[in-house]
């Protein structure tokens, strides 16, 4: 076990690298003069190199990649351009209401697409399964932005059920203004995981084994119940867990529009302030968590499953 | 036994039989036509015209380009919403047609040669998707400048990367099959094996993909455009339910439910079809 932990910790560290040299490839080299991105159009000569000279963009790139390397394995990623507030400090900010809005509504969801694609397999074929499988293409295929639009109109500015928006850092009120990104968030979510469970469960359906059980006559429930069911937890389980990684970054739209401060707002605010150190250490510091997430979830998953093992990944 | 048809013939045959199957090509073959002929109808052009003062309610009385009322500056919602659909297909298949060539060329070769073009390609795809998507294409159309050429780059980066993982692993599972040691036996070269044996056996796969790449790069487009990063100078779906949004406590529904249906009645064709498409083109079904 101990020898699998070292070998996939191993194993990440050239995958951190090769993100911090696509980030850096992005920002520092594809991309037009970011200290012109900066200060705009406008701006004099000297206030650009101001601010090239703030970055460290007027060092040669080796240098500035180094120091960029330096940032990422001391954390400190200097601070934001429009707001002066410590990038490091406003991460690890953002991360806790993202993860109070994101947190509930996963589990929300793989609770209730779960039973119900339980439910829906079972009954295959029927109506309650093709009436479904429309409801919830149609729920998929409604875009995010509609949504959350008609929730905010509707439910909570109509019908009062919920605050239009916002946030509250004391715990039994933030449910209350949680509580209605979180239904979008589950909704959203929803049609797309139940007809991923209802799939690979009627593909446990027709396997041999499940033939063979029928075959030695055990009724059609107890098929399901003890066969199918525990056979068909291996993707269901695996869809769930790799999903885990992005409750971090939450979702961009939901937050922005509710205005809870986390991640995802964060990075509209970067974005529409030009701010580019924020969102280079954004981008930097999550996917660096995916990975580290992603980490931990295959070694739990290697302790659950010991079928599982580096070499068959891919 | 009937007559024996290829996986492609029993797929068409499958997907022609059912109705709903072809009720979506249909829907979509719609919005094809409708922003293709766009262009030829003057329509165009006309969206960036006002006809009317701002704010008219939709109605049918008033001919068609008031079906669905106009916006804040008095334009057209129905034109906005055709120039809409241009934007939004041609985002979807340009993407799509762009980042399959990728995904099937880094695909085939790290699955076919293996050894260190394989790990090499393998940690270039572990890397990128290490990147949540969303950040990946925030950046690279932030970096980009904003944009239509940005935003097909930014979709095309993120996009090839899934296709080309699921043909890696495609490709590892036929690389031994009889029928491609024949072929090297018969001295065919690796590039004919790959394109001319292995490709035409994995290419149902490309197909599925591609449905998906539309999807997704209509949707994100949609995101990109809210977050000001999208196109610039012409309406599209995400930018007009970005509009929406404050004309929506005003009672001014129409632009709205305008982009929103549209973009939801092709999202629900594409959705529908792509499913059809992978039943049909699964060899175990049906049988």
């Amino acid at each position: 076990m101990w020898a699998y932990f070292i070998r996939r910790l191993i194993y990440s560290i050239p995958i951190m690298f090769g993100v911090a040299l696509v980030v850096f490839t992005l920002f520092n080299l594809v991309g037009g003069d970011p200290a012109q991105m900066m200060v705009g159009k406008h701006a004099t000569a000297e206030r650009i190199a101001a601010v090239r000279a703030e970055l460290g963009l007027d060092q040669p790139l080796i240098v500035q990649f180094g120091d960029y390397l330096k940032q990422i394995v001391t954390f400190d990623f200097g601070k934001s351009y429009t707001t002066r507030e410590v990038i490091r400090e406003k991460i690890w900010n953002g991360i806790w209401p993202t993860l109070s809005l994101s947190i509930p509504a996963f589990f929300i969801t793989a609770f209730l697409s779960i039973t119900i694609g339980l439910v829906v397999s079972y009954y295959r074929g029927r109506w309650i399964d093709r009436f479904s499988l429309v409801l919830f293409v149609l729920l998929m295929s409604l875009p995010g932005l509609a949504y959350i639009l008609f929730g905010q109109y509707v439910l909570a500015h109509q019908l009062h059920l919920f605050p239009i928006s916002g946030y509250s850092s004391e715990w039994p009120e933030r449910i209350n203004y949680l509580a209605l990104p979180v239904l979008i968030s589950v909704l959203l979510n929803l049609g797309s995981d139940i007809r991923f469970f209802r799939n690979s469960m009627i593909e446990e359906i027709n396997q041999d084994y499940v033939r063979t059980a029928r075959a030695k006559g055990l009724e059609e429930k107890w098929v399901y119940l003890k066969h199918v069911l525990k056979n068909s937890m291996i993707p269901v389980i695996t869809y769930v867990v790799i999903q885990i990684p992005y409750l971090v970054l939450g979702s961009i739209l939901l937050e922005s529009f509710f205005s809870i401060p986390g991640i995802g707002g964060m990075t509209v605010d970067a974005v529409n302030n030009s701010d580019f150190p924020v969102l280079k250490a954004m981008t930097t510091v999550i996917s660096l968590i995916y990975i580290i997430t992603t980490l931990f979830t295959d070694i739990l998953y290697r302790l659950v499953d010991p079928r599982m093992s580096l070499g068959k990944r891919g | 036994m009937a007559k024996r048809r290829g996986l492609w013939g029993q797929a068409v045959q499958r997907i022609l039989d059912s109705k709903v199957a072809l009720g979506c090509i249909l829907m979509i073959l719609f919005f094809l036509v409708v922003a293709f002929s766009a262009q030829f109808l003057g329509f165009a052009e006309s969206w960036n015209v006002p006809i009317a003062g701002p704010y008219v309610e939709p109605g049918f009385g008033r001919g068609f380009k008031f079906l669905l009322g106009t916006d804040f500056l008095g334009r057209s919602v129905i034109y906005k919403v055709i120039q809409g659909t241009r934007v939004a297909l041609s985002v979807g298949i340009v993407t799509a047609f762009l980042s399959a060539p990728i995904g099937i060329f880094f695909g085939c070769v790290a699955g076919y040669f293996g050894g260190w073009i394989d790990d090499l390609i393998v940690w270039f795809i572990t890397t990128l998707s290490s990147i949540p998507s969303i950040l990946l294409l925030i950046a690279i159309s932030y970096t980009l400048g904003r944009g239509m050429t940005a935003v097909y780059i930014a979709l095309t980066a993120t996009s090839w990367i899934s296709l080309a993982r699921i043909l890696r692993g495609e490709v590892l599972k036929h690389k031994r099959r009889e029928y491609l040691v024949a072929a090297e036996s018969l001295g065919a070269t690796h590039a004919n094996r790959i394109f001319k044996h292995l490709l035409p056996n994995v290419s149902h796969q490309v197909i599925l993909s591609m449905s998906f790449m539309i999807e997704f790069a209509i949707r994100s487009e949609v995101l990109l455009s809210y977050l000001g990063l999208g196109v610039q100078d012409l309406p599209s779906w995400g930018k007009m339910i970005d509009d929406a949004k404050g004309e929506l406590s005003a009672g001014r529904w129409w632009q709205l439910t305008g982009a929103t249906c549209a973009m939801f009645l092709l999202m629900f064709a594409i959705n529908v079809l792509g499913d059809y498409l992978r039943d049909a083109l699964d060899p175990k079904a049906g049988i």
